[in-house]
């Protein structure tokens, strides 16, 4: 696990908090298990803080964050900054009028989707997940936003897989993120 | 009394903020939709700061959240009082070993799992969710705390249906409700 920036002791700690479990979900996967890392009050504090500290003076008033990790990451950041939580969730979960957004897995498609009405034109908003893998997930939390006409400032994970190519996949749409998974 | 008047109206703020979503997920249920209460960064924080009043002197060292909508609460209550947080989750979310417990549904049975090692016998539990129905869900998240040896202090929930009446205790622990639904 390596950090962005070695300079901020925090990045260590975080790294290092964060478990690796081989074969998850199938054979071959690398799984990145933040949970290790909400078992230690400081880290996940810290974690937070990052976050925090880059957002909060940039007038962004939508968190949004992709189900369910994101939902674990997103809601502090936003009572942080003063932001709306937005969650983005799997389908036929929202119970309201919903706009949709499907995305492309390894082996066919899934569907992300977002209340009508929870985002208004000209909002500046933050997209929140544990992590980025192919960018899927991310794109589509993206596309549903800027469809409601929303301004995506940044995408914002605690963990990226660089292999996977994520940040590619976002094209020129800013990703910030805490550690990479070497 | 000034501070029961303050208090009354935040949660009468917080109970106006939650929509209900009439035939969701089947017709004759009304769903109490808490992503409204989420678009209101003030109700969001007053909700919170309501839990965290409560708890931050209890010795709690453990906040266990009831995916997915038990993380949006459960980890903000985590942070601020600096406990661990735990996520209860849906089979074969949780990426290492597992105690798993199963409880009814109106039809059919469903499951609730937790990461071995992530509590120990000394710690002392809060349960998180969002709302209360039939106690079906928190009732197997008090069993899988207490299997492992922990000491469920409370329950909390921002919404408690109308049915059962009256109700203030699950399997003996004390029930904590901010809002109750009409």
């Amino acid at each position: 696990m390596a950090s962005q920036d070695d300079s901020d002791p925090r990045l260590a700690r975080i790294a290092s908090s964060i478990r690796v479990i081989p074969d998850f979900p199938k054979p071959g996967i690398m799984f990145q298990d933040i949970t290790t890392l909400l078992l230690k009050p400081k880290v996940f504090r810290d974690t937070i803080d990052m976050f925090v500290e880059r957002y909060k003076d940039k007038e962004i008033s939508v968190v949004a964050g992709v189900e369910a990790r994101g939902f674990i990451f997103g809601p502090p950041i936003a009572l942080a900054i003063g932001a709306k939580f937005v969650p983005m969730r799997k389908p036929n979960k929202l119970p309201g009028k919903v706009i949709s957004e499907e995305y492309s897995l390894e082996y066919g498609t899934d569907r992300m989707e977002m209340h009508v009405g929870a985002v208004e034109p000209g909002e500046r908003a933050l997209i929140i997940d544990d992590l980025i893998a192919t960018g899927g997930t991310l794109c589509a939390a993206m596309k549903l936003l800027e469809n409601v006409g929303a301004e995506v400032y940044e995408c914002a994970c605690v963990i990226e897989l660089p292999e996977l190519n994520g940040r590619k996949r976002l094209g020129d749409r800013p990703l910030f993120v805490l550690v990479e998974a070497v | 009394m000034a501070a029961c008047k303050e208090k009354d109206a935040k949660l009468e703020a917080i109970a106006s903020s939650i929509r209900v979503v009439p035939n969701f997920p089947k017709p004759g249920i009304m769903f109490q939709d808490i992503t409204t209460l989420l678009l209101n960064p003030k109700a969001f924080r007053n909700v919170v700061e309501l839990f965290v009043d409560r708890y931050i002197d209890k010795g709690i060292s453990v906040v266990a959240g009831v995916e997915a909508r038990g993380f949006i609460f459960g980890a903000p209550i985590a942070l601020a009082i600096g406990a661990k947080f735990i996520p209860l989750r849906k089979p074969r979310k949780l990426p290492g070993e597992v105690i798993s417990e199963k409880y009814d549904l109106e039809y059919g049975t469903d499951c609730l799992e937790m990461h071995i090692g992530a509590v120990q016998p000394e710690d002392r539990a809060l349960v998180v969710d969002d709302l209360i129905a039939t106690g079906g869900t928190l009732c197997a998240a008090i069993n899988l705390l207490e299997r492992a040896g922990v000491e469920v202090v409370e329950c909390a929930c921002v919404i408690k249906l109308p049915e059962p009446k009256g109700r203030e205790r699950l399997k003996g622990k004390l029930l904590h409700i901010l809002v109750e639904s009409h």
